[in-house]
């Protein structure tokens, strides 16, 4: 197996020789991967493939989740998932994790280690678990050093006093932050966001965001995050994922979220929507003058 | 009453071999009920516990009907309902209430009438009776296999219990761990079968576990408190029927300690 640094050596060599074609189509990625001579044809500046979803379908009985859905994810892409409510956003995740039965190709690159954030946790609160525990159980489980829960707790500014709380009397915010730290234990490559922010009032959630977006910056991970909130998808993703029943769209958030889609996935005018790059200059300059 | 005579010869035989042995082994289904329990609590299985022991009756039954080793018989129908609990935990849109409840009344039908009626309280209510060598052996391997498989899964029953989700995420495999977890329920039930009795085996891995759960706030101290609140009322039972009432059987005197106990806890404030 050649570790990434080779192929993108390789990558390197095979583009001064070689024009790359044209774009892909979605069916060839899985021999794009597979087959090292494929990659030649992609930019010399995209990092190496973590993740290559191909024809995914999921189906729950007889209704039908998730069809026939195909993307890449580069290292160290912020992929924001967005869609309404019941599109199977999480159902997606999940499948991702390798919690679902589902058919299609979810590859991820050899060595990937995931860590997960789930939407909300339906356990019972009331256990007498302490926050500790709970980190110390998944620390055990993955014969980490005892230090790491101490190590991952810093990470996300949890104090010793929300370490030795009980789960059930912990504010929401410490909660999801003692999610994320429970996510980070075995120092994952990639982390999934299932909407880490729901549930939470407004300084809640941008502190959490902003835990997500440092750890983004400073361990170089690979985040995919389920969203509904377009002005974090704007801040912070560099690639969106439609899902909805009626339309898929992957791409850079500038590209995907214009508002035609937004109103097709919705099948309603958004509320709210940032639309940046059609700012007058005049509002910009007053908006600075303001700070 | 044949009975009672039956108990005051045992009762007087306390220095026996098999006696001793049958004290210690409770003690030690104690320990192990207390373990088991507290995690049976916190996987909110409670009723199913109770499904678990009853659906021994019919094999005890049969076993006194034919005359063979009523563990053997009660062990495997045991088996066999612990797999069904398993198959019915593992299908979440079916009603596990429901089909509970049928397999308990069940079971409790077919054991009644199966037993033939001289041993019926026997089987509901258990029998303090001495035990060999052997099996003594036997049941001091199965507690040390249970309280084994309880430190040694500490960790990821707990991230079980949390979320079986991220228990799942972090590599644990979840449905192999219930089934271990069901199958240890299912030991600790047959040891305590044959002093407890069918009806109440299950009751002494419950409600020391719900008096553990009072008197804790972390995983330790409850894991120590409800074992304790287990030997404690095995202890004091013995106690009340070798001296108080005589004419008391083990298991209920047992099982009212155990009773007791929890009510005490309730004085103090939950935390």
């Amino acid at each position: 197996m050649r570790s990434s640094d080779d192929s993108q050596e390789l990558l390197a060599a095979k583009n001064e020789t070689e024009k790359p074609s044209a774009v892909k189509r979605r069916g060839d990625v899985e021999s794009a991967v597979a087959d090292p001579c494929g990659e030649e044809e992609r930019s010399i500046l995209t990092k190496p493939i973590i993740l290559s979803v191909q024809d995914l379908g999921i189906h729950f009985d007889n209704r039908r989740v998730i069809h026939n859905l195909s993307f890449d994810v580069n290292e160290g892409d912020n992929v924001a998932i967005i869609g309404p409510n019941g599109a199977g956003k999480t159902v997606l995740l999940k499948a991702l994790l390798g919690l679902l039965p589902y058919q299609g190709k979810v590859r991820w690159s050899p060595g990937v280690r995931l860590g997960y954030v789930p939407q909300k946790i339906a356990a019972d609160r009331q256990m007498p678990i302490r926050v500790r525990d709970l980190l110390a159980a998944k620390a055990d489980v993955l014969k980490l050093h005892p230090d790491s829960v101490d190590a991952v707790a810093a990470m996300v500014d949890l104090r010793k006093e929300v370490l030795r709380s009980g789960i059930g009397v912990i504010s929401g915010g410490q909660f999801q932050k003692a999610l994320i730290a429970f996510a980070l234990l075995g120092e994952p490559t990639v982390l999934l966001f299932d909407e880490p922010a729901a549930s939470l009032d407004e300084l809640a959630e941008e502190k959490v965001y902003e835990v997500v977006e440092r750890l983004q910056r400073e361990r170089h991970l690979t985040v995919l995050l389920v969203s509904h909130d377009l002005s974090i998808v704007y801040r912070a993703a560099n690639k969106v994922l439609c899902v909805s029943k009626d339309i898929v769209c992957f791409g850079a958030p500038r590209e995907v979220l214009t508002p035609a889609t937004l109103e097709a996935m919705y099948s309603a005018p958004p509320q709210f929507f940032l639309h940046r790059h059609g700012e007058e200059p005049a509002q910009a300059s007053k908006a600075s003058e303001h700070d | 009453m044949v009975k009672s005579q039956r108990r005051q010869v045992r009762r007087l035989s306390m220095t026996e071999a098999g006696t001793v042995y049958s004290v210690i082994l409770a003690f030690l289904f104690a320990v192990a009920a207390g373990l088991v329990g507290s995690f049976a609590l916190m996987k909110r299985m409670i009723l199913a516990a109770d499904v678990i022991s009853h659906v021994a009756l019919p094999g005890l039954g049969l076993a006194f009907l034919w005359h063979f080793n009523p563990l053997l018989g009660g062990g495997a129908t045991l088996f066999l309902g612990t797999l069904l609990i398993w198959r019915l935990q593992k299908n979440e849109t079916f009603s596990t209430e429901v089909s509970i409840g049928v397999v308990f009344a069940g079971s409790v039908a077919i054991g009644a009438a199966l037993t033939p009626k001289e041993d019926l309280v026997d089987a509901f209510f258990g029998t303090f009776e001495q035990i060999s060598g052997l099996t003594f052996l036997l049941g001091v391997l199965a507690v040390a296999l249970i309280v084994y498989f309880i430190f040694r899964y500490k960790s990821a029953l707990i991230l079980n219990l949390f979320s079986p989700e991220l228990a799942a995420a972090t590599g644990i495999r979840v449905n192999r761990l219930n089934l271990f977890f069901l199958l240890t329920f299912s030991l600790t039930v047959l040891i305590g079968l044959r002093f407890m009795g069918a009806l109440l085996a299950g009751a002494l891995i419950i409600i020391p576990a719900a008096t553990g759960r009072r008197l804790a706030n972390s995983i330790g101290i409850f894991l120590l408190a409800s074992s304790l609140a287990s030997v404690l009322a095995v202890g004091i039972g013995f106690l009340v029927t070798a001296y108080v009432f005589r004419s008391l059987s083990i298991a209920p005197a047992i099982v009212m300690v155990s009773a007791l106990l929890f009510c005490l806890s309730l004085i103090r404030p939950k935390t």
